[in-house]
């Protein structure tokens, strides 16, 4: 009954989330409640940040789950844990992606090229590459344990890493994105100063994406513990 | 503990010195990977800003081919479970990394001069600050692909898995001293530099205490 209930708000809360962040005009000075404001150098494009913030956003809430997860299982050894972590890294690889596409799309039409090396591209695509070492390493490990250890180790050590990555790079060096180091027209969207609407929006939206990653996450481990099971009665029986 | 990981440093020392296997294998890839570069590029005039990129692409390539071998030797022996019974995880761990600090910093001056006597627009404005960056950047690069070095020899995959782990874990270190090399090309001060020198810093002190840390966790069956 709970779940249902959960279930309907996540619908109707991305269904309008949706809704409003496709349809809703963007005009030079908003007078109605359902319209948004004209931010310059950014123009209708602006509408992405309902999308493409929520997936990087998401990318890396999963790598710190993943990486709080291998803490977990190298303290407790519990073998739930390590699957918790892979699937939370499963989640996250698939945001990643997304991100790292919808971000490129967003470029073609902003700047002109699908990619030009913006030290916000680069940091996505270093996730991407932590991401696919991360399932490389995991794939090539056959003993169960051994490869919940050495993965969760490398899930710190990599994660200690993205610091630098997502919040060193892109203030260092000069880009294109909104909020970089030398942005001066359309850096205030990171500042918020878009107008109420737009906010609540943005945030409704990131809101609602998380709870979804919570629920895929906890289908995706849920399933996995139970094949675990089913597999072990299969070796018994 | 300093004076076992002192004798455990000997003893791969002197096994080194007996086989010459990592100093012969890495000297020969050096000379392949600048000839390579040198083949490459014909007769074009090269500009500064792709020494200093291409600089550290022979270093990373260098390492990789060669510091693999630290724990991998110890598994194909079979002497790991003896090093288990004698000395504790991190007095290992500071055996070894003093072994690939040393491999690191006599390889990368073989390739600082070879190189510099190679490209013309190689040339160094301030020296001070690219020996910063040069001794900074190496302290990283030799901890790093030690941790790496260490889950490698034991997940049994050796030699493709380990650049594809160590890549982005030594990104950030990359682009910076590239970065850094680039400043002392170019003659920059040390007060327009301070930043990027302070993210090596911040590196090489979080990605020691990350394995000191996280090596019990490998080492241990």
């Amino acid at each position: 009954m709970k779940s249902i209930i959960w279930k309907t708000f996540l619908f109707l809360l991305l269904a309008f989330v949706s809704a409003a962040g496709i349809a809703f005009p963007i005009v030079e000075n908003p007078t109605h409640w359902y319209q948004f404001p004209f931010i310059p150098g950014l123009e209708e494009n602006a509408k992405i940040i309902f999308f493409h913030v929520p997936t990087a956003w998401l990318t890396v809430i999963a790598f710190l789950m993943s990486t709080i997860y291998s803490f977990r299982y190298l303290r407790k050894k519990d073998m739930n844990d390590d699957i918790k972590s892979y699937t939370a890294a499963q989640l996250g690889i698939i945001f990643c992606i997304l991100a790292t596409v919808t971000g490129a799309v967003w470029a073609k039409f902003a700047w002109g090229s699908f990619w030009n090396w913006d030290p916000r591209q680069s940091s996505i695509f270093a996730l991407l590459l932590i991401y696919g070492a991360w399932f490389a390493l995991r794939t090539s490990i056959e003993n169960e344990e051994k490869r919940a250890t050495l993965s969760a180790v490398y899930a710190i050590i990599a994660f200690v890493t993205v610091p630098f990555f997502i919040f060193i790079m892109p203030r260092i060096m000069a880009g294109l994105h909104p909020g970089s180091a030398d942005d001066t027209n359309s850096g205030p969207v990171v500042d918020f100063k878009m107008n109420a609407n737009m906010m609540l929006i943005f945030y409704l939206s990131l809101i609602g994406f998380t709870i979804l990653y919570f629920w895929m996450w906890r289908i995706g481990y849920k399933s996995l513990m139970y094949k675990e099971r089913l597999n072990k009665q299969q070796i018994r029986g | 503990m300093s004076s076992k990981a002192y004798s455990l440093f000997i003893k791969d020392f002197r096994s080194e010195l007996r086989t010459r296997y990592a100093i012969n294998s890495l000297a020969m890839f050096i000379i392949v990977a600048i000839s390579v570069i040198l083949f490459s590029i014909g007769n074009e005039r090269v500009n500064e800003n792709l020494t200093a990129g291409l600089f550290w692409v022979v270093i990373f390539f260098t390492a990789m081919s060669g510091l693999a071998r630290a724990f991998v030797s110890e598994e194909e022996r079979g002497t790991s479970l003896t090093l288990q019974l004698i000395a504790s995880p991190s007095t290992v761990f500071t055996g070894k990394l003093i072994f690939n600090l040393i491999l690191v910093f006599c390889m990368n001056i073989i390739i600082a001069v070879l190189y510099s006597a190679v490209f013309d627009a190689f040339v160094i404005r301030n020296f001070v600050l690219f020996l910063c960056a040069f001794v900074l950047g190496n302290i990283g690069l030799a901890i790093s692909s030690t941790i790496i070095a260490a889950i490698i020899s034991k997940a049994g995959a050796k030699g493709t898995l380990y650049p594809v782990l160590s890549f982005p874990i030594l990104l950030p270190l990359i682009l910076t001293s590239v970065q850094l090399t680039l400043f002392s090309i170019d003659g920059t001060g040390f007060e327009k530099s301070k930043f990027e020198l302070a993210v090596v810093i911040c590196y090489d002190v979080i990605m020691l205490t990350a394995s000191y840390m996280l090596f019990d966790f490998i080492w241990k069956d």
